[in-house]
């Protein structure tokens, strides 16, 4: 009973939430193909009004115009980056809501990896002068003169 | 030995902290996104005149001397906020003044303009925003400043007033190749 309410309770919520989403872009292309294209670039650019929306999701009217544009070069046959490299030409890199790499954000793409390798580094150095101090520690060990003269003096 | 062991990383801490204060300070107002179309050829347009019933407004018409194209609607209250500015503007003759009319309705626009004053030496109609687009407009008011060779120089977001007339476009204005054969 409890599960069947759940259930119920998540398709109903799931039914509401595709109903906000058709409410603000009823867009359908009839090629499935087109469509999942359209849907994925209207959900990587950014509303230039709205700033934290997708122009998928936004309700005004900017928006709307730049997922006709979308639309309308889709259907042209325009490729993916085309369309991105339109939208860029007019609005700068910032419609991205996936920052293309570039001279200016180098350091943001590389900057981990770069850390990581120094890090990894500085490790491998670490633990190496570790090991042979051990190694160093060990062997004395063996040749060390009999206790009993230490004890002696 | 005990010395470097805390040297190092405290330059790397000082180095890390300099270089995010200065990008910090210098970072851009992030209120206003920089256009990428500044020093880019504006987009060409051809679009019916508001003022002149029959006649287009075209960006060939206008090339050969500087001018400015104000983005409007008489839907944006910062357009009427601005309204008075442009007038100003007018006045001074520095440059011709052409208005965008930003997806509106012509009757509205021309009782704007009738009770308001009209700042525009021409007024063009954008209905659809295609030219807004093509300008990357994203809100308005949005003041760009084009010079002789049909160069976007300057854009300004929001509702211009004289300071920011005198500020940012009077020099740039000036600057501007002057028209003509040369």
């Amino acid at each position: 009973m409890r599960r069947a309410l759940l259930l119920a309770l998540v398709a109903f919520s799931w039914l509401a939430f595709m109903r906000v989403a058709a409410a603000i872009d009823p867009t359908v292309i009839p090629d499935p193909a087109l469509q999942e294209r359209y849907q994925k670039l209207t959900h990587e650019l950014r509303c230039m009004q709205c700033l934290n929306q997708s122009i998928a999701d936004s309700p005004v009217e900017l928006a709307g115009e730049l997922r006709n544009e979308v639309r309308e070069m889709i259907v042209e046959g325009k490729s993916d980056d085309e369309i991105r490299d339109y939208m860029v030409a007019r609005y700068g890199e910032f419609i991205l809501f996936r920052p293309r790499f570039s001279a200016r954000n180098m350091w943001l793409w590389l900057g981990p990896t770069v850390l990581l390798l120094v890090g990894a580094f500085i490790a491998v150095r670490i633990l190496r002068q570790r090991s042979a101090l051990v190694a160093q520690d060990d062997q004395p060990l063996e040749d060390d003169p009999p206790l009993e003269k230490e004890a002696g003096r | 030995m005990m010395k470097t062991r805390f040297i190092v990383p405290l330059i790397v801490f000082v180095a890390l902290a300099g270089v995010l204060f200065i990008a910090v300070k210098r970072a851009p107002d992030k209120h206003f996104i920089a256009s990428v179309l500044i020093g880019k050829p504006a987009p060409e347009f051809k679009l019916p005149s508001l003022t002149n019933p029959g006649s287009n407004v075209t960006s060939t018409a206008l090339q050969g001397k500087p001018y400015v194209l104000n983005v409007w609607g008489t839907w944006c209250p910062m357009c009427r906020v601005e309204h008075q500015a442009l007038m100003q503007i007018q006045q001074l003759e520095q440059v011709p003044l052409i208005g965008l009319n930003w997806r509106d309705d012509d009757a509205l626009a021309l009782d704007w303009l009738a009770q308001l004053g009209n700042p525009y030496e021409q007024v063009a109609i954008d209905k659809q925003g295609r030219l807004a687009i093509d300008l990357g407009v994203y809100g308005a008011p949005e003041t760009f400043l084009i010079d002789a060779k049909g160069i976007i120089v300057h854009k300004h977001v929001g509702p211009l007033d004289m300071e920011i007339w005198k500020r940012d476009f009077e020099p740039k204005i000036n600057a501007a190749p002057a028209a003509g054969p040369t």
